[in-house]
């Protein structure tokens, strides 16, 4: 019996981010939350050692109420419970105290875990960061971005390619493990088991005060990292729509272009009589 | 007044080193960074018979290297290099500490940060100091749709990590010199947690599109695995490489090294032909840096078009094929 943790983040729906035509910004406030993907995978790993070893399965997120949302989908697809931490001193936290927040949530209410397992990085901020702290924060060994992931006895045994090298590693429990997006494909949850879980009480919800923590310290207060500036990249482009026959495309590219196009390529790509 | 002087740390992520050049890149934008903070440019070396790293690193800038050399270091493990780098930056107090985003600076990075107690940006684009002498780190998020620059204001030392291919390495001097401290190992350095029970190299993928002012990029816009091989032709004539997107790689029209994107490659052409692609962020994270784009698709409006600068609406195809017969005729003049 494997007593696991697994992490995980909603982020924006990345396929229907509504974009703000005007300024090329996103409005997040419109649009739709998922699981992040790779917390599914990691999700999916840990059913699947449920499956094989026996254990027992608590999910584990941060965020905004309607974060339940993928606490939901994830005891659709096996979870046994869930513990919510959602508090507006917790907004805007950065990963060190994203960290910091899970770490004391789980010494609290998931005590002597064995295996502690999150997706290898998130669609929204893409740090893979929070995964590795976490690690640091509980004081047990971390091995990041696995494809593939076992549990013998106390032992968990993982494979991963790591800089062109393909690794076999091992570890004693407790450990944390971040899962990569290519493996353990998530399973398909029928919508009577969404429904279902949507009926589902099994989820703790818990405030700052609830962990004993200093609002000052967590959230945007306590994180080391501010952000100064978000604004959307290269609107500066030009942004020239050139259409007809392919043929008139080219040539038109290249009367426009031919120079600067030539000069990067290192080669003479410029019409006789000119230049 | 400050007494010593500040350092800038980067580190020697020297496995695969003739494929990662992240750590001479990321020696190179310390370089512009020490000046206004005039402070020395250092990187740290852990390992066994890393002469020939060490050697590199100061011919390609680095002034000093803390170096810690013991048989029990040689192979590349996070857990006790982490240890080596905590106790070293509480020792010696960088202002900076840069590292790049390889497999294992990912790993590692993040939890020197969390020893430390300080703030971590990641897959920065960007470095600058500002007027108050503050590292602004620019980094990606959404897959490169928006930019943030973020700082870390109180905390000490700043930490960064870098994609390979976002800065440029300078130039090797085997004139220069550089200061070496070699650092016992600590006799109590706690034992790795994480075993290896196998170790196996890969062959390395390519450098190359990383390196490419010009690459060719394909996605499934491109109607099929014959149509997808004129890009190939294409980047001949161009002196490029082709990079393609997942869905393209999954289908089997190009070979998994192509790939371009958020969790793949990082490129910074000068020139970015982009044919067939929708612009999925999962790409478009990857080519941020790009110079100039001409991106080709049907579709006037997919994000992919109103990143470029050229943006052509026809068939992806049918303009690669013109674009060929284009340049066959004036390079053959």
């Amino acid at each position: 019996m494997v007593k696991m943790i697994v992490c995980m983040k909603q982020v924006p729906m990345a396929s229907e981010l509504p974009w703000d035509a005007k300024t090329g910004t996103l409005r997040r406030d419109l649009s739709d939350g998922m699981m992040n993907p790779a917390c599914k995978n990691a999700l999916e790993a840990a059913l699947t050692i449920k499956q094989h070893c026996g254990g027992h399965i608590t999910a584990v997120t941060m965020g905004p109420p309607m974060a339940e949302e993928i606490l939901r989908e994830a005891i659709a697809m096996g979870a046994d419970r869930c513990l919510m931490l959602s508090d507006r001193a917790m907004a805007g936290a950065d990963t060190n105290v994203t960290s910091f927040t899970l770490a004391r949530a789980v010494e609290i209410f998931c005590a002597d875990s064995d295996l502690i397992l999150a997706g290898c990085h998130t669609t929204d901020s893409e740090t893979a960061q929070v995964g590795p702290q976490l690690a640091e924060e509980l004081g047990v060994p971390v091995v990041t971005y696995a494809d593939e992931l076992e549990v013998k006895g106390r032992s968990v045994r993982i494979r991963r390619v790591s800089d062109n090298f393909l690794e076999t590693l091992e570890a004693e429990l407790p450990c944390l493990v971040t899962v990569n997006t290519h493996a353990f494909k998530p399973r398909y949850v029928a919508l009577s088991g969404l429904q279902d879980a949507f009926g589902e009480t099994n989820i703790l919800t818990v405030s700052a005060s609830d962990l004993g923590l200093d609002p000052e310290t967590i959230g945007i207060k306590g994180s080391p990292t501010k952000i100064l500036d978000v604004y959307a990249p290269r609107a500066e482009k030009q942004n020239i729509v050139l259409k007809g026959a392919p043929k008139r495309i080219v040539e038109n590219l290249f009367e426009r272009f031919d120079t600067m196009i030539g000069g990067i390529i290192r080669k003479d790509i410029e019409r006789e009589g000119r230049g | 007044m400050v007494t010593a002087k500040s350092e800038i740390w980067v580190f020697g992520d020297y496995r695969n080193y003739f494929q990662n050049r992240v750590t001479l890149q990321l020696i190179s934008r310390a370089t512009d960074l020490a000046r206004p903070l005039n402070a020395t440019v250092c990187t740290t070396v852990f390992g066994c018979n890393t002469d020939e790293w060490v050697g590199e690193y100061i011919a390609h800038g680095a002034q000093k290297v803390y170096l810690v050399e013991d048989e029990s270091l040689k192979n590349y493990s996070s857990d006790r290099y982490v240890t080596l780098m905590e106790r070293l930056a509480r020792q010696y107090r960088p202002e900076i500490i840069l590292v790049g985003a390889t497999s294992f600076g990912r790993e590692f990075a993040p939890r020197v940060a969390k020893r430390l107690g300080t703030g971590l940006t990641a897959d920065c684009v960007g470095l600058d100091v500002d007027d108050d002498g503050l590292l602004v780190q620019t980094a990606p998020a959404f897959g490169g749709n928006l930019l943030t620059k973020i700082v870390t204001p109180h905390k000490r030392p700043q930490m960064a990590t870098v994609r390979p291919g976002v800065f440029r390495e300078i130039p090797h001097n085997y004139e220069a010199t550089g200061e070496i401290v070699r650092v016992p190992l600590p006799k109590d350095l706690p034992a790795d947690r994480i075993r290896i029970t196998g170790y196996e190299h890969r062959p390395p993928l390519t450098q190359k599109l990383e390196d490419a002012a010009v690459v060719v990029c394909g996605g499934r816009g491109m109607g099929g695995k014959a149509k997808f091989k004129n890009l190939f032709e294409l980047a001949r004539l161009l002196g490029g490489e082709v990079g393609a997107t997942r869905p393209v790689v999954y289908a089997q029209w190009a070979d998994e090294d192509t790939l371009v994107g958020q969790a793949d490659r990082h490129i910074r052409p000068k020139v970015l032909f982009s044919f067939g692609i929708s612009g999925a962020i999962q790409h478009t994270a990857g080519i941020i840096d790009a110079g100039f784009i001409i991106a080709v698709n049907k579709n006037p409006n997919a994000p992919m078009m109103k990143m470029a600068d050229v943006a052509i609406v026809a068939d992806a195809n049918q303009v690669c094929l013109a674009l060929i017969k284009e340049l066959r005729k004036r390079l053959r003049g």
